[in-house]
């Protein structure tokens, strides 16, 4: 009988894994704020939904953005006909502008370097089958993006190994835990072929300092292996300091270019997941040229090439929006774990991403991940919030937890807060006696005065420890 | 150490074969009536122009539908916010509603079977991911499009063997052929995982006969195999015989719940027949819940632009435009066929007669200077160069016959294909000319013969002379 493949019948999908599972809950039972009140609120999805009007009303002004307007129409014939996988040239241009920006424009990006693929998950899944033979393996730092998984190894037989971090000093990646896994892979006789590194990181919501990028390209130079950056969470820095891209670092390092790739997309700091613009930008003209052959299997639909390059070519529009975004996000993020905070909930110290990670490790039962499975049911079943548990991002420490906050609104943001609330409330209750304060201390104002959001801030700069007079203290560990 | 994978340095990309290099050169030196009227004339690309009027004309007759809007509400952020792989429904709907139409509705199609990819391209890979490993072979027949070999092959790891048909029946698959096949693969200790036919076939544009399925459906059920069939031309046939489905053989010999059935696979794509390829726009029709849910999950590495997904709903929603671009489309091919054809015969050239397609399978046999590919590439490259038109020469696409040629006739203007033919109708002339001239010539010189005087001028001219023109 003829089989099927056995990528085909296999688990290499990944959509087995704990991440997923929430996602169904939630697709089941969606919140709705009239329809489905008691739903399950959806803050296991890295999206940002922070800027639509902005855009929006730049479309309603831009109406030329369209091919299928009368403004646009006259493109639309050479539009619909274009396949060619080296891109329509004003797409690239704008794209590669639009990365130079987001990087303060302290590099340019070579427009003829970009190339498209289908979203970062067919750029990953690319540059794989470019770098890597069935076998060899690709260094990645823990906790990492649970879809590395499928997008990686899946279809090209590339096998990942984890470089353990831990939260001892922030999940930090050091240039032993890196040494370790690569002698590690070496003794188990894995051919190490390249090291992934997600900067800004999801899901830590983190990014590398200098130092640290400089001695990442050290070790990979001296060892002669890729260094893949995967830079989609670039423009959602909302905080000093700046961010620093390996494009820039590579100007100031010693480095054999030819190692050197980036992995962008639209998806996150644009907003567009829809809109499948992923980018791979190779400092290798051997891996620029075939993943551009490759680019085939994934190309961006020219309809939408000709609207981002109409957008993203807008100066004015794009510095605005980019300040916006990032204002935006900060006072979400802000807002969010200034409130957690309040209800005895910390989390990771983060200035990008649209993300916390939330550190829960004082609730679980016991240090186990059987433990942080069943407090995310008990968050998924009880609390109606989909989160993702750390495991289902190779986390080795149970307790973690990654939370969304920017692909909500301020209402249903609201509903969220007031159910972590209650959780903890009634979680206190059955640890600890009741205590007056703790209802004060939690209960929230929408409106501060400049004082008290100075304080704040204070607050939140502050190292992610428990403040010693939260309620918690005494909890289970 | 090989700092790159082997699929970088080997040429499974297939970007060495003719049938690019001929892109590239038309790139460097491209047609236009103005502005470069001496330019090469693009006939190796099968794209469908033929009916941009009708798509814009119906983009200004529903300014909502494009513009983001729904009953007034913007729908941009749903928009831009929509990665599902299971698709927009109702993209898939108006979809499936559009296959069962351009098949006279013979035969209706399910949104549950259907997986939206990027491309017939993304289409045909992952079908081989989903059906088939490294070491094992697709049967295909030739001629061939010749971009299944970097679909198929490239970074899939499976193997192409030939089902070699000849013009001696007009190149159509048989029972033999498809036996030596089979055989061919297993000789090369290669399972044989499937068969793929393009149906109406790129590159003669003919549609398969209802004997031709039939005995596909028998091969591949006595071999257990599966069948894919990619039938992205089915919206070009435009004239008899009516293009028959593979699922309509199916349903008609009852297989319904026979396990030939979840073997069957369908590829599809806007490309040709609506004349959209840059929006890439490819389905999988499968009726293996298994193929179709691996193929949706593998959807995410080459999705379709949800804006894209919406405008095309919108569109092929509307049943009164879809039966007129249907109609229209066919008529217009028809006619500009018809003028390919008449113009390669007043140059004294004939081509396989065919109903279907954006190009035809022409004869240029007797203008090789003899039977081989070399001869073949010969003449291909004075086309390219001194005759200025880019056409795909047969050895680009496996044909196992040299001197035939695919030239597309739906890429360009009516005066443009006109241009073309009296080029080529020149160029013709000159070669009987030239022929006649060294026919002359050699005559002369056989009265005033050495030995090696006469092997040394007429060389070249001794395999003409043996050979068939």
């Amino acid at each position: 009988m003829a089989a099927i493949s056995k990528i085909a019948t296999g688990n290499g999908h990944g959509e087995n894994s704990a991440y997923f599972d929430g996602w169904k809950a939630y697709e089941t039972n969606p919140f709705h704020p009239t329809d489905r009140p008691d739903g399950v609120i959806q803050m296991g999805l890295a999206e940002n939904q922070l800027c639509f009007d902005y855009i929006e009303k730049w479309l309603m002004e831009h109406p030329e953005a369209s091919i299928c307007t009368a403004e646009g129409v006259s493109k639309f014939k050479e539009t619909a006909l274009f396949q060619d996988y080296h891109g329509i040239p004003e797409f690239r241009q704008a794209v590669a502008k639009f990365m130079g920006k987001v990087r303060g424009d302290r590099v340019k990006f070579d427009p003829d370097r970009i190339v498209m693929s289908g979203g970062a998950t067919g750029a990953h899944e690319m540059v794989a089958f470019c770098l890597a033979d069935p076998g060899e393996a690709f260094l990645v730092p823990t906790p990492y993006y649970p879809g590395f998984d499928r997008d990686l190894r899946w279809r090209t037989g590339v096998e990942l190994v984890p470089v353990v971090c831990d939260s001892a000093n922030d999940f930090k990646v050091t240039i032993d835990s890196l040494q370790s896994a690569y002698h590690k892979a070496q003794e188990a006789n894995i051919k190490i072929k390249g090291l992934l590194i997600t900067n800004p990181s999801n899901p830590l919501g983190t990014f590398m300092d200098k130092d640290t990028l400089k001695n990442i390209i050290n070790f990979v130079n001296e060892k002669n292996i890729h260094l893949i950056g995967d830079e989609i969470y670039a423009a959602t820095v909302f905080m000093e300091p700046e961010f620093v891209s390996i494009s820039e670092v590579i100007e100031e390092v010693e480095c054999n270019r030819d190692l050197i790739h980036i992995v962008y997309s639209l998806s996150k700091d644009m907003g567009f997941p829809g809109f499948r613009v992923g980018i791979v930008y190779s400092y290798n003209d051997t891996v620029t040229s075939c993943a551009r052959k490759m680019s085939s299997f994934g190309l961006v639909s020219s309809q939408t090439q000709h609207l981002i390059a109409t957008m993203l070519s807008n100066d004015e529009f794009i510095d605005n929006f980019v300040a916006e975004s990032r204002e935006r996000l900060f006072k979400r993020h802000k807002y969010f774990t200034w409130t957690l905070s309040q209800i005895g909930i910390c989390s990771l110290k983060s200035n990008a991403g649209l993300f916390i990670w939330m550190d829960l490790r004082k609730l679980l039962k016991e240090k186990t991940f059987e433990a942080e499975m069943d407090l995310w049911r008990v968050i998924i079943d009880e609390v109606k919030l989909n989160v993702s548990p750390g495991s289902s991002f190779h986390c080795h420490e149970p307790g973690w937890f990654r939370v969304c906050f920017a692909n909500m609104d301020d209402y249903s943001m609201e509903i969220a807060l007031s159910r972590i609330r209650n959780f903890m409330v009634k979680n206190n209750e059955t640890m600890v006696p009741p205590r007056n304060k703790l209802c004060r201390r939690t209960s929230l104002k929408l409106s501060l005065s400049r004082s008290l959001s100075r304080k704040m801030d204070d607050f939140i700069m502050s190292p992610s420890i428990m403040s010693p007079q939260s309620p918690l203290v005494q909890a289970r560990t | 150490m090989g700092l790159l994978s082997r699929k970088v340095t080997c040429n499974s990309h297939g970007q060495d074969s003719s049938y690019f290099l001929g892109w590239q050169e038309y790139e460097k030196n491209p047609y236009d009536e103005v502005k470069n009227p001496k330019g090469i004339i693009q006939m190796g690309l099968a794209e469908n122009q033929l009916c941009f009027d009708l798509l814009e004309s119906w983009l200004a007759k529903n300014p909502d539908a494009v513009s983001f809007k729904r009953e007034e509400q913007s729908i941009f952020k749903e928009l831009a916010l929509f990665q599902d792989y299971h698709g927009l429904p109702a993209f898939k709907k108006a979809l499936v509603d559009f296959m069962a139409e351009i098949r006279g509705n013979k035969v209706s199609f399910d949104t549950d079977h259907l997986v939206l990819t990027a491309g017939a391209t993304s289409a045909n890979e992952t079908l081989m991911f989903c059906l088939a490993e490294k070491g094992d072979a697709i049967l295909l027949p030739t001629p061939y499009y010749p971009g299944f070999d970097r679909d198929l092959k490239w970074r899939t790891g499976v193997e192409i063997v030939s089902i070699q048909c000849s013009r001696s029946n007009g190149f159509q698959i048989t029972e033999s052929a498809l036996e030596a096949a089979y055989q061919e693969a297993q000789r090369k200790n290669l399972r044989v995982k499937g068969v793929l036919v393009t149906n109406p076939s790129n590159p003669l544009g003919t549609t398969m006969s209802r004997n031709e399925l039939d005995l596909l459906v028998n091969f591949v059920t006595d071999k257990e195999i599966h069948l894919i069939s990619d039938e992205i031309y089915s919206g070009t046939v435009f004239s008899s015989p009516a293009f028959v489905s593979i699922m309509e053989v199916l349903k008609d010999r009852k297989l319904e719940n026979t396990q030939v059935w979840e073997r069957v696979h369908v590829v599809y794509s806007l490309s040709k027949d609506l004349g959209l390829p840059g929006f890439r726009v490819g389905a999988i029709y499968s009726n293996d819940p298994i193929v179709v849910a691996a193929a949706t999950k593998m959807s995410s590495f080459g999705l379709v632009s949800s804006q894209t997904q919406y405008l095309l709903s919108a569109m092929l929603s509307d049943k009164k435009f879809t039966k007129e671009y249907i109609s229209k489309n066919h008529k217009r091919l028809q006619k500009r066929q018809n003028k390919l054809v008449s113009g390669l015969e007043k140059a004294g050239i004939s081509c396989l007669e065919s109903n279907a397609g954006l190009f035809c399978w022409v004869d240029m046999r007797h203008l090789l200077s003899s039977n081989t590919f070399e001869a073949e590439m010969e003449l291909w490259k004075r086309i390219v160069y001194d005759v200025k038109l880019n056409i795909s020469p047969g050895s680009s696409c496996h044909c196992t016959e040299p001197g035939w040629f695919r030239v597309c006739f739906a890429n360009m203007s009516e005066d443009t294909l006109k241009l073309a033919m009296q080029r080529l109708k020149s160029f013709v002339s000159s070669i009987t000319i030239d022929n006649q001239t060294h026919q002359d010539l050699k005559n002369m010189r056989k009265k005033n013969r050495t030995k090696w005087v006469f092997r040394l001028s007429f060389q070249s001219f001794h395999d003409r002379d043996q050979g068939e023109r």
